[in-house]
This record gives C-alpha cells, structure tokens and sequence, in this order.
C-alpha cells in the first residue's frame, strides 16, 4: 500500500477538511436551491448523501481492517426497520401493523432517538455475531456474513407480526431531509476519520497489512476488528434509517443482494481504504445509476420511443466493476487520500 | 407411518438433497482450490443449463441430445467467464477476485432477466415424466428422481475420484492445487488444468441445475442464489478446497436441513435456511477451517 498521512501532518488535515469542504459544496449547492429546485434532483442529492454514509461506514470495516463483510445491509435492514417501526404514527400502527406487542404498539418516538435505538441495536448484534467471525480469516467471514445478510432476510420475511414480511412496509413519515443527511456525513467522516489517524487505526492498518507481522508487535487483532465493525454496523444502520424515513416505503427485498453489489460497486470504483475514494466512489456511482434507471424506464427520443429494458442498469454497472477490477484494480484513488493542500496552498497568502 | 420408516424417507430424502449440494459445492471447492477464487457466479450454470434445455426442447429432438446439448453450453459458458473474467485478476487479492465473480454472477443472472424476463417458467414438460412417479413400499414412498439424483451423484463421484487419482491431467490438478507456483515449475500447464477445473465444475453445476429444477418444477433467473449459498456452506463446513470435504460437508448439510424441518414446530420451519448459516456459524466456532480444513499455521 501507499504511504500512511500520519494524523499530525497538515496534508492530512488538509485532506479531510478538503474532503469535507466538498461534501460541504454538494450541500450548499443543494440546499440554497432548496426551495426552487427540481424536486428530482434534490432526491438524487439526498440519496447520494445516504450512499455517501453507507460506504463509508462499509469502508471502515472492509477497506482498513482487510476483514470483508458482504452483509453490512443486514445492518442497513435492522436500521430501516427498527426505526421506521419506532416511528410509526398510532394509527399507521394500528393499521399496518395490527398484531405488535403492546409495549411497541403505543409507542411513538422522534426520529433522532429512533435511529439511535436502531443503531445502537444493529451495534450491539454486530458486537455478537463479530465475537466468532472477526477470528475467522478473509473467504470464511465473507461468506459467514453473506450468510448473517440471509438470517436477516429471512426473519424480515416470516417475522410479519413486525415487519409485514415479503409486503411492503409504508407509511413511515418522511423525516429524513437533506439537513439531517448532511449531518451524519459529517458524524461519519468524523468517526472514520477520527478512528483511521488513532493509534488504535494504526493498529487496524498494521493487521490489514500483515496479520501475524501486528500480532508480533502485540496489535490485538481480535480487538481491532471487532470495534471497526461495530462502529461501522452503528453507522450503516443509521444510514439504513434515513433511507427508510425518506423513501417512506420499502420491502426486505431493497435490502439484499442489488443493494449490496450497488454500495460495494461503490467502494471499489472509489479505491477500498481512502475516505475520499468512497465520497467519490458513492457519488459517481449513484449519479451512473441514476442515468442507468432512467433509460431503464425506458427513453422517447423524438417520435421514437425505446420500451423499458428491466436489469439494463445491473448489466452495466457489472460490466463497469470487471473493467475496473482489471484495469485500475484499486479503484481510482486506490488507499490514497486526495492531496489538496497544493491547491489550498496557493489560494491562501502565505504569513 | 413407524418411526423407523419415518428414519428412511428422511434419510432418502436427505441423500438427494445433499447430493445437489455435493454436486455445486465439488464445483466450488476445485477452482478455490487451485485459484483462491469463491466463484459467486457458479449457480448461475445450474441456471443458464436450464434455460438452454427449456428453449432446446421445443426443437423436438429429445430430452437426452437436449440434455447433452445444455451441459455442453455451461461447460463453455465456465469456460468462458474463466478466460474473460477471471484470468485477467488471476493473482490479485482474494477479494478482488471475490467481487469479481459477484460482477459476474449479476451480469448474467441481469441478461436473463433482460431478454427473458424474471417470471419463472415451467420445467415439467422437460425432464421425462418417469421421474415425478413416486414408488410407494409401506408407508414410505420415494419418488425417482430422488433415486435419479442419489445415483446420478455416485457415478459422477467414482469418475471424478478416478480422473483426479489415474490421469495425468488430474495428478497435475492436485499438484497445482497443492502449491499453484511448484506445480508450474515442474511443468504443469497451468491454464489447462485451471481449464478443466472450470469445465469439469460447471458441467457438474449444470447436471445440479436439472436435479434442482425437475424437484421445483419451475426455472427462473435467480434460481442459483439458493443452491449456491448452500454449496458455500458445505464447501465451508468440509474445509474449502477440499474435494472430500466438499461432499461430507453437503451431506453433513442435507442431513440437517431435513431433520431441521422434521424436528422444527411447523410455525419454525420456514425459517429453516437461517437454521443453515447458524450451523455454519457454530462449526466455525468450533472449527475455524471447516471439518476437514487443514490447520496448518502460516509461515511468516
């Protein structure tokens, strides 16, 4: 791997504010136009930033402890659902979901202690199920995950008393606004950030690197993995709940094998082990799909009018991955962070 | 129904459930043997093997050149993703090569849907009809195609034992899968072997693909998602990369999804796949490198 930006390096500080400052920028640009702006673009902005949230927290598992999980949506899954069924109006409730437990069916609760409970919960099962699977080496704890992503799935779908099972599940209000988006952004470059330029990040490096080399040196390994995937199962959950409070509905289906390729596509067309790499990687990838899905619904061009092709946007999209992997096979920015302060440097008269 | 006939219609039926999983998972566990590869989109042979006899059989020319013809096609088709795909990545980090086949496997499994669409279609009128007869002793009854399948797995078990024991090309493909480098440099052909691991695996994956749609009875796209993480988990409890733990592991697998179901109150038993990857989870518990998995340390 490249060379590590030590914390105390102004090139990381530059860095990290830089990659702020453009998150920042999307932002503003999205919200000053809040008011007039095309109602579509605003929600490609918004399902941009969740994407943003969730390869992220991906990448704190997958890209700097060399532990890959395929079943973060899991996490997502229990977010969404945890925090939509807090959330629920008494009413919708009592409709949609008639046969809840007493204690949940009266409760109705804010939408910023709903994701929280949900995180925390999605923390607490990562924190279990990590316990036998982060001593397990590369293939086995992929395919374990894979197969915690299928446990989810599958209780999402008999569990109807609280989920509603295959059908979908509607009626959650729709909190989620580019406000609160643009806030857990900031929360999760913080935190990944934070936890990457740490002695214990350093730690999490030493073991992606070389395994036994950082058990030599008295890295705790075990230790290691498992904060890194707790935290990042607490922030994909909540990134899981956002999706739920702004799409309002949604089935266990939006949370399987599409939505997984989609947000690992976006991790590795970013470069697995750059904070940067996964803003650019979610926002390339989200803009690509968006373009995709529309010619999906099919296109008129003048008086010719192309039928919808379903599954067009996935052949591309995986067409696009094999390429990468072949030709620029650590994602355009590979584990490097985006240099800025040369940029910054001239801008700013030197004292 | 006596107990003891009950112990051997579950058994029957484990033994067939068991030998598709041991016939994907053998797939499975010879190209990670040799390439470290977990191949995501294998399942999606058993798939393709299908739609080809489902199109073929119209032509009129018989369920035995339809069968031939389709186990043909995937064999290519392995052949295939192998050159395109999986050659250019050969050598790049485990992960790498995982995602690659996940591209893979949503590529095809997304041309089918595109051209052919995502509703399940009928394979009743495609496998000969003998095999729905079930043959009833007491009060146990065995329909054929769990006989076809037990004994269809076995015959292809003692070829494979023979080709990877007796043939040169086989002794090669244990000697690559021993050490990939030694191997090649005593003078083995790597990509012929890697070949043949994918054409030997995929044409296993497809005859799978008939046994698992003539039990369903209907074929779709995403018909390979199920079988494959079945295999997976057979691959895994037997140790991966071993062909006998493979098998053993798919057994060992078949046995207790169907005593899960026997065993599971009614309200339980549609939650018997979950079941599968708990007892995944607790054999690496117990064994982190699988049943028969070696425990050979890493040399730093």
């Amino acid at each position: 791997m490249s060379e590590f930006i030590p914390s105390s390096s102004p090139k990381a500080r530059w860095t990290t504010a830089v990659a702020l400052l453009v998150v920042s920028a999307l932002f503003v640009f999205g919200i000053n136009a809040y008011g007039k702006i095309n109602p579509y673009l605003l929600r490609v902005i918004i399902v941009m930033g969740i994407n943003i949230i969730l390869v992220l927290s991906l990448n704190l598992s997958n890209g700097f402890t060399g532990v890959f999980s395929l079943g973060h949506v899991g996490f997502m899954a229990i977010g969404a659902y945890v925090s939509s069924i807090l959330t629920l109006t008494l009413n919708t409730k009592a409709l949609n979901l008639p046969d809840l437990p007493a204690w949940l069916a009266h409760v109705q609760m804010g939408f910023l202690p709903a994701l929280l409970i949900a995180a925390t919960l999605a923390a607490m099962i990562a924190f279990l199920i990590g316990i036998p699977l982060m001593r397990l080496s590369g293939h086995y704890v992929s395919i374990a995950t894979l197969g915690f992503l299928v446990i989810v799935h599958i209780i999402l779908i008999n569990w109807t008393q609280f989920t509603r099972g295959a059908r979908t599940f509607s009626g959650v209000l729709q909190y989620t606004n580019i406000w609160w988006v643009y806030l857990w952004i900031l929360i999760t470059i913080y935190i990944v950030w934070r936890i990457v330029n740490s002695p214990y990040g350093r730690a999490l490096l030493a073991v992606r690197e070389n395994e036994i080399a950082a058990y030599a040196i008295g890295v705790n390994v075990l230790r290691s993995r498992l904060l890194a995937f707790v935290v990042s199962a607490f922030l994909t959950a909540i990134g899981g709940g956002l999706l739920a409070h702004y799409l309002t509905s949604f089935s266990p289906a939006s949370f399987y094998f599409t939505a997984t390729f989609n947000i690992i596509i976006m991790l590795v067309v970013g470069g697995i082990g750059s904070i940067n790499g996964s803003i650019l990687g979610a926002v390339l990838v989200t803009l690509l799909s968006e373009i995709l899905r529309n010619a999906e619904l099919g296109i008129t061009l003048g008086t010719i009018k192309i039928p919808p092709v379903y599954g067009l946007s996935q052949i591309i999209l995986s067409i696009a991955f094999i390429l990468i992997v072949i030709f620029r096979r650590k994602g355009l920015l590979g584990d490097s962070e985006i240099d800025w302060s040369g940029v910054f440097i001239k801008l700013i008269p030197k004292n | 129904m006596t107990f003891i006939e009950y112990l051997i219609q579950q058994t029957i039926n484990a033994l067939s459930l068991g030998s598709i999983y041991a016939l994907v998972a053998i797939g499975l566990a010879m190209v990670f043997g040799i390439l470290r590869l977990i191949n995501f989109a294998h399942g999606d042979l058993m798939m393709v093997a299908c739609y080809v006899a489902f199109f073929l059989i119209s032509s009129g020319i018989g369920f035995g050149p339809v069968f031939i013809l389709s186990i043909l096609a995937v064999t290519l088709l392995g052949i295939l993703m192998e050159r395109v795909a999986y050659r250019p990545v050969r050598g790049a980090p485990d992960v790498i090569m995982l995602l690659t086949s996940l591209a893979v496997s949503i590529f095809i499994q997304n041309i089918f849907i595109m051209f052919l669409s995502p509703v399940p279609r009928s394979f009743r009128n495609i496998t000969p009809s003998f095999l729905d007869i079930v043959n009833k002793w007491g009060a146990v009854g065995i329909s054929n195609i769990n006989i076809v399948t037990i004994v269809i797995t076995a015959i292809l078990f003692i070829l494979l034992t023979l080709f990877v024991t007796k043939t040169r090309l086989g002794t090669s493909m244990r000697a690559t899968s021993e050490n990939l480098i030694a191997a090649q440099l005593i003078g083995v052909h790597i990509d012929r072997v890697i070949l043949t691991a994918f054409a030997i695996g995929s044409a296993m994956a497809g005859i799978a693909g008939f046994l698992w749609a003539a039990r369903l009875g209907k074929i779709d796209p995403l018909m390979g998602f199920i079988p494959l993480l079945k295999a997976f988990v057979a691959a895994v409890i037997g140790g991966f990369g071993s062909l006998g733990g493979a098998v053993i592991g798919a057994y060992v697998l078949g046995f207790a999804e169907i005593f899960l179901i026997g065993f599971l109150p009614p309200s339980l038993s549609s939650y018997r796949d979950a079941f599968v990857f708990v007892l995944l989870i607790l054999v690496l518990l117990i064994r982190p490198n699988g049943i028969l998995g070696s425990t050979e340390r890493e040399k730093v």
